[in-house]
């Protein structure tokens, strides 16, 4: 299949996914858990794959993600809250330090330009690390950053260890999606430009990227702070999503759940990230719901049924997949026409031979 | 009159109270092929790394090209535990990252193959291109750049034809034999327009016939993009029949220096590598 | 003096956790120094150990419900490794992580499952849930008693490690997987060991460290896994008494800095201190320092 095709069928099937959503929207009712489970899911898309941008490509394994978040999330709180109800949402601070407030669109781009921003400076030092010192030390600046956030000093401009509320937000579906889709785009345009090989040719190989005339410190950085700047803006869009901003919740429980999604969908496949996203918000949100709650067979009452057990059975699978099928749903290859067009070319040709061999 | 292209004066590596390559000095001139030879441990691959920028040395300078690129002396905790020569003599620091050192025109293979495996080997040559490509994440994002990245394609296309490995280039490099790897990475080097090849025992691993192969491929190289080589090599059927000069090493030192034959002759190389019988 | 008397129960009680944090990170250090595996579950086997006392004394004696509290901990410790990490030993290391982070979240969902998502009440034990006066400061026993129970247990585990077949084993595995498998050494036997005693070393943690805080949940385990951990890295990964010496000065820094007022700053601050240790001395205070081949 030519390369063309598989451009216009891709776009075709992306148009597709875009009416099935907007017809979705209007048959289902707003509060329709499939259409809070797209909204999440378009959200943890951008955030894993900004993660696999940095674990999968480029081979840096941080564990920060939880951390840019949280400050993209406050960003877009902090900025876009309207002038009129900052008195009622910093009741403990006299109506906070910032008295003016963005647009949506200026406010998510500067939620991930701050994130930006602080991958930047963590980044000097930071980067410097291997593998597993680099997670560690990731993981312990996302716990800073949540600590400094909770600060009551900077409470005039964070409202300390209280709710961040009355943000603008988001009703329809459409607006994470196109939001995401965007921001995926871009990333996956950045992977295939010379930049992105740049960034595989050091997961493959540092010192040999070294040797090619790749600076290591500059390249990596940029992953780290591109990276971070999406997370920055899936903050943002989380904290519309959830309509109100808690430091307490970007723990590093968080972190891991990305990590998983992005290893579930494969390290170094966008398309893996993004199916791995829905498939695991659908699964702990909606399509597993059914174990937390008791259930009757005729007299039967099924075992083990309760509170909790949705997450076990969930855990369980996960680690099966980390185990069994370490390369994930994609491994590091992608979804497109083109492939599966081969697939099933290949298919029909082992099916024929079987023929043949048969006759 | 051939100009020299690369110095390396009083060279002296120290891991803690090892000193892995004792005050080397060592020149390399312009469209020559140089080999450093001497037996395993001496610290071929160690002056490799010093001159390349992988690791800093403790003592000495290199200049490539006329150009200062790297300079040290015993600092720090060193300055107390140095056991080399010439400790006074460098008071400045030049330090650079190897990236530095191959845009300023050396390129070096590895001793164990380090190439890309899980890309192709299109994209490993295509890698070499970024650095000197005229771009930015702005433009090269959204293909502003187009003019440059058709460029970078067409040179790699170009010099894989070159190099007899146009017909690999959808392979994954991880996947090809051994002898091929050796080529390909050598192939990567070249894309990065050096001035000066450095190779780390190319033929490691080769049959006779591979060697003979790649033996021809160098001097070619050497012909056709005007190239000087400098490599470390064990084979001497190799060494004996492309080298212009020989630099022998031993447990760090330069022993001696010269053409192939007055090294083959040469004592002191033939007690380094049988060693010398007691009695004698 | 007057810092001292005024910050005296704050001084005890760090020094109390940071016993505890030791008997956690040895758990860390012993099996990074083998596996190179940050075992993210560490914290959550701690966590663990403390559920299964309070299920276990609820019915049983404390004679019996301890020891019991500690088998159950090592078998667990011991699964752990052998379903978890055994099948990925020749797998790239961040794979080995990312099931570390999975087993992580296996056990705390369990947890929340068996428990109902309620606070667990650790029951006390008697004799160490005494109160005394020590000068200025009242503190419970458990206080007096940590601290010399690690140096006790650290000491036994040197001399384990230093004198006997497995201890010797363990430091030829940890300096050199591939050699010592090759010089015919059980590499899984030594590894299920190190696992056996990094459990058996963290349910003993559990014990005095909830004596403190009475109540167990299901993320109890995360935070001072991590800090054990950064106490391991703090005084050098991979050894024993570096991990000890860390834990000790973390503790008592967190609770001085709690002292100070700075109560939200007390994780924040382990954090930081790891960071400039990375950055400074990644090495830690005495670790052996390993260079890349190239």
């Amino acid at each position: 299949m030519s390369k063309k095709t598989n451009a216009i069928i891709s776009a075709v099937l992306l148009a597709a996914l875009c009416v099935f959503v907007v017809i979705l929207e209007q048959i289902l009712p707003s509060t329709h858990i499939a259409l809070t489970v797209l909204k999440k899911s378009c959200i943890y898309a951008l955030v894993a794959v900004s993660m696999n941008l940095l674990n999968g490509f480029t081979g840096l394994f941080s564990l920060g993600q939880a951390g840019f978040m949280l400050i993209g999330a406050y960003t877009y709180g902090v900025l876009t809250i309207p002038v009129a109800d900052r008195a009622s949402v910093y009741q403990y601070f006299d109506g906070g330090l910032i008295q003016f407030a963005v647009p949506v669109f200026v406010g998510l781009i500067a939620a991930g330009a701050v994130a930006a921003l602080f991958a930047w400076l963590i980044g000097l030092p930071v980067l410097r690390l291997k593998s597993d010192y680099l997670a560690i030390a990731t993981l312990g600046f996302a716990e800073i950053i949540r600590a400094i956030f909770q600060w009551d000093k900077l409470g005039v401009i964070t409202n300390g260890s209280n709710l961040l509320r009355k943000f603008p937000t988001f009703k329809s579906v459409m607006f994470p999606l196109i939001v995401c889709g965007v921001c995926i785009a871009i990333i996956v345009l950045i992977i295939n430009s010379s930049y992105g090989r740049a960034f595989r040719a050091i997961r493959d190989d540092e010192i040999a990227a070294e040797a090619m005339g790749i600076n290591l410190a500059k390249h990596k950085r940029m992953s780290f702070c591109i990276s971070s700047f999406f997370a920055g803006v899936g903050g943002g869009l989380l904290a519309m999503y959830q309509t109100s901003i808690q430091a307490s919740t970007f723990k590093s429980a968080m972190t891991y759940e990305i990590l998983l999604i992005v290893v579930i969908g494969g390290l170094g496949s966008v398309t893996g990230s993004c199916l791995a996203s829905f498939l695991y918000i659908a699964c702990s949100e909606w399509w597993l719901r059914f174990l937390d709650s008791e259930m009757y067979i005729g007299r039967f009452k099924v075992p083990l049924l309760r509170s909790g057990f949705r997450k076990v059975v969930f855990a369980v699978i996960v680690m099966v997949v980390v185990l069994f099928y370490r390369k994930g749903i994609m491994g590091d290859k992608e979804f497109s026409p083109a492939r599966v067009y081969d697939w099933w070319q290949k298919r029909k040709a082992k099916k024929n031979a079987g023929k043949e061999a048969a006759k | 009159m051939s100009t020299n292209i690369l110095r390396a004066e009083d060279i002296t590596m120290q891991f803690g109270g090892v000193v892995a390559v004792d005050n080397l000095s060592l020149e390399v001139n312009e469209h020559e092929i140089v080999a450093l030879i001497g037996p395993n441990g001496a610290g071929k691959t160690t002056a490799f790394n010093c001159i390349t920028g992988v690791y800093e040395p403790t003592n000495g300078r290199v200049e490539f090209c006329g150009k200062e690129i790297v300079e040290s002396y015993p600092h720090g905790k060193m300055k107390k535990t140095y056991k080399g020569e010439n400790a006074g003599k460098y008071s400045k620091r030049l330090v650079q990252t190897p990236d530095k050192i191959t845009q300023a025109g050396i390129a070096r293979t590895f001793q164990n193959i380090r190439l890309f495996s899980s890309m192709t080997v299109f994209e490993n040559v295509l890698i070499a291109k970024h650095m000197r490509a005229k771009q930015n994440l702005f433009t090269a994002t959204f293909r502003l750049n187009h003019a440059e990245e058709q460029r970078m394609r067409k040179e790699t296309m170009e010099l894989l034809e070159m190099q007899n490995l146009a017909h690999l280039k959808d392979e994954i490099a991880g996947s090809l034999p051994y002898g091929i790897q050796r080529r390909l990475e050598i192939a990567r080097a070249l894309a990065t327009e050096p001035k000066l090849l450095l190779l780390d025992e190319p033929a490691a691993g080769m049959n006779p016939q591979e060697t003979q192969e790649l033996a021809d491929f160098i001097s070619q190289i050497r012909d056709q993009y005007d190239m000087t080589i400098f490599m470390i090599e064990h084979h001497m059927d190799l060494v004996m029949q492309i080298s212009d000069r020989v630099y022998v090493l031993d447990f760090g030192k330069l022993i001696t220096e010269g053409t192939p034959e007055e090294v083959q002759n040469d004592p002191r190389v033939i007690e380094a590598y049988l060693g010398v019988s007691e009695d004698a | 003096m007057d810092f001292i008397s005024k910050n005296l129960p704050y001084l005890l009680a760090g020094i109390s956790v940071g016993g505890q944090y030791a008997l956690i990170a040895i758990g860390y250090t012993m099996v990074y120094g083998i596996l190179r595996l940050i075992n993210f579950a560490h914290g959550d086997i701690f966590m663990v150990a403390a559920l299964v006392f309070v299920y276990a004394s609820a019915s049983l004696p404390l004679y019996i419900s301890i020891p019991l509290t500690i088998v159950a901990t090592v078998i667990l410790g011991f699964a752990v490794e052998r379903v978890a990490y055994k099948p990925l030993r020749n797998a790239p290391r961040m794979s080995v992580m990312i099931s570390a982070i999975g087993v992580s979240y296996l056990l705390q969902n369990l947890a929340l499952y068996i428990t109902g998502g309620l606070a667990q009440v650790v029951p006390s034990i008697p004799v160490i849930s005494n109160t005394v006066k020590i000068g200025s400061a009242t503190t419970k026993v458990v206080t007096l008693v940590t601290p010399v129970l690690t140096i006790v247990l650290v000491f036994v585990l040197m001399q384990l490690i230093n004198h006997t077949k497995i201890g010797m084993a363990m430091r030829a595995v940890s300096d050199d997987f591939e050699t010592s498998r090759l010089m015919g050494i059980k590499i899984n036997s030594v590894i299920s060991t190190t696992f056996m005693i990094g459990s058996f070393l963290a349910a003993i943690g559990a014990l005095l460290y909830f004596t403190n805080y009475p109540s167990v949940v299901p993320t109890s385990g995360a935070m001072p896994g991590l800090k054990a951990f950064v106490a391991a890295v703090f005084g050098g990964i991979g050894s024993i008494p570096g991990a000890v010496i860390g834990a000790f000065i973390i503790g008592i820094c967190e609770n001085i800095i709690k002292g100070l007022g700075w109560t939200t700053f007390s994780d924040a601050f382990t954090f930081a201190l790891l960071i400039v240790v990375l950055l400074v001395k990644p090495t830690g205070l005495f670790g052996e320092k390993a260079t890349d081949k190239v």
